[in-house]
């Protein structure tokens, strides 16, 4: 154990192990994220056809390079666990940051359940194709959480690594299958000629498909809770982030382009797994395996990456007090947030044994959406308060405020195109955060002490 | 096929050891160490604030 002494307080204290570098928070973001790659983005087609697809697809790309600019400018400065939760807590205040750090555990504990229903569905899709129907696939779903938490509950190092590792295969499952399907050669496997069609439901049937194509890159965002165990937060987080969000870019345009040249748009919108059935359709054993490996790495590493940023989320929470002090706990000897970490084991293994994928995701999804609302004007606020100059930062966003405008901008129209969809769901969700932020004023927010939760070396905003 | 009930018995219990494992140690460590040090830490710092500080000093 190396806990730090403080000279002045004199007071023994334990941090997190500093010991990640870009290509870790790259593999936290991108891991996160390609589940979506290899399903779900589909979806999208169902609604605004192959063409409504990939508008969505780079629409919303604009959306999450938004997202991945203005993190990386202000992650690059706010050293700490907790991501958009405590930024939110030193630029806007403790009811923003209360339900930001809400819809961070939410966002990432329901997307934990999703890939390890995602595990299991998959494991009994094998099962059943050996000839054993009916396969349970819930003994799956919990080892799936119960060794990605033990595996992050030993140390953020290893976790990292194993997930760069599985992260880079499926990553290159999806270049393999772009290679397999002969691009240069139109015509001979990919049919784009044939298949490609008018927008099937016009103008707002793209609208539609905005939500859907979320998938495509939700959780890069996630890349922020690496902050205080990177070595240099300033250098690796915008490094990792903008390099996340290029590499899931260029997968995205591949994915759409593979799979609307070997599928019709109305039995691509409703497939289950795409790349796999993509890969299925070239007719190569080989790359039906690596698909089927990459379908199963990329959840498992979603799941793992979501594990860590659910648990830092709750830890910093905790630390500061707008959850019992008692979740702020660092393990000595691994230097994790471990009792963040047991306690998500049970809510998220819950949320998968309820078995409603699409619930959950879609959840998920909302969560994620007023994240990014909040960003934007934490952004303007942020660049008011602390002009550039005044503070160090590792990285500087180009064109402020037309980032944060564009982002602002973009979630409204996703907003719209969700109600659209899932208008109940959107609703509810509202509700349950309104609830929620309720019970923080009247009853959580006495114990939060205002002063101890500002530990950055800041100057005084201007204004203040 | 057995094959696959042997292996949905073997995940059952793999999952339970590795939660009892971390339970375990959970509990060990919060008995081992005192509760102030486990709470202790605070925001982090890096390089960019130690060059921060270094400036305020040179000033």
């Amino acid at each position: 154990m190396t806990a730090e002494s403080t000279s002045a307080e004199n007071v023994q204290r334990i941090s997190m192990f500093k010991v990640l570098n870009p290509f870790h928070v790259w593999a936290l973001g991108v891991g996160i994220v390609l589940v979506g790659e290899f399903m779900g983005w589909n979806f999208s087609v169902a609604k605004g056809g192959a063409y409504g697809a990939l508008i969505a697809c780079w629409v919303i790309g604009l959306l999450y390079s938004c997202v991945a600019m203005i993190d990386s400018e202000v992650t690059s400065t706010v050293a700490a666990a907790g991501g958009q939760y405590t930024q939110a807590k030193h630029i806007i205040g403790p009811l923003m940051a209360f339900n930001v750090g809400l819809y961070l555990v939410m966002a990432y504990t329901m997307l934990e359940a999703a890939d390890a229903l995602i595990v299991g569905d998959l494991m009994t899709a094998v099962a059943a194709a050996t000839g054993y129907e009916g396969l349970n696939p819930q003994p799956f779903v919990v080892l799936t959480i119960a060794f990605l938490a033990w595996l992050n509950y030993r140390g953020v190092f290893m976790t990292l690594t194993v997930n760069f590792v599985i992260t880079l295969f499926a990553f290159l499952a999806i270049i393999a299958l772009f290679v397999g399907s002969d691009p240069l050669n139109p015509g001979s496997v990919l049919k784009h000629s044939d298949l490609l069609t008018d927008l099937p439901y016009g103008w707002i049937g793209v609208v539609a498909a905005l939500q859907f194509g979320m998938w495509y890159y939700l959780g890069i965002e996630g890349t922020c809770q690496a902050a205080e165990e990177v070595r240099s937060a300033g250098r690796a987080i915008p490094l990792g982030t903008i390099g996340g969000i290029l590499t899931l870019l260029v997968a995205a345009t591949l994915t759409w382009y593979v799979s609307t040249g070997l599928m019709p748009w109305q039995y691509l919108g409703q497939a289950t797994t795409p790349l796999y059935d993509a890969a299925s359709i070239i007719g190569n054993p080989s790359l039906q395996v690596v698909l089927f490996i990459g379908t199963m790495f990329a959840a498992i590493a979603s799941a793992n990456g979501c594990i860590n940023d659910a648990a830092r989320a709750w830890f910093s929470m905790g630390r500061d007090r707008y959850m019992p002090t008692w979740f702020g706990a660092i393990h000595p000897h691994y230097r994790t947030p471990f009792r963040a970490i047991i306690f998500l084991i049970p809510i998220a293994v819950s949320f998968a044994f309820t078995g409603l994928l699409d619930q959950v995701i879609t959840f998920s999804i909302l969560s994620g959406l007023l994240g990014y609302t909040f960003m934007s004007i934490n952004m303007m606020k942020f660049r008011k308060m602390w002009p550039l100059g005044v503070i160090k930062r590792g990285y500087i966003h180009p064109f402020h405020p037309i980032p944060a405008l564009v982002l602002l901008g973009l979630c409204s129209v996703v907003y719209f195109a969700t109600f659209l969809g899932y208008g109940a769901s959107l609703l509810s969700i509202m509700a349950f955060y309104i609830v929620a932020s309720v019970w923080f004023v009247l009853r959580r927010y006495q114990f939060v002490k205002r002063g101890d939760q500002f530990t950055m070396p800041w100057p005084r905003p201007k204004g203040y | 096929m057995i094959w696959w009930d042997i292996l949905s018995y073997a995940a059952w219990i793999i999952s339970g050891l590795l939660l009892l494992w971390i339970l375990a140690d959970a509990i060990s460590v919060s008995r081992e160490f005192d509760e102030e040090l486990l709470v202790s830490s605070r925001e982090g710092a890096d390089e960019l604030l130690e060059q921060i500080k270094e400036e305020e000093g040179v000033r």
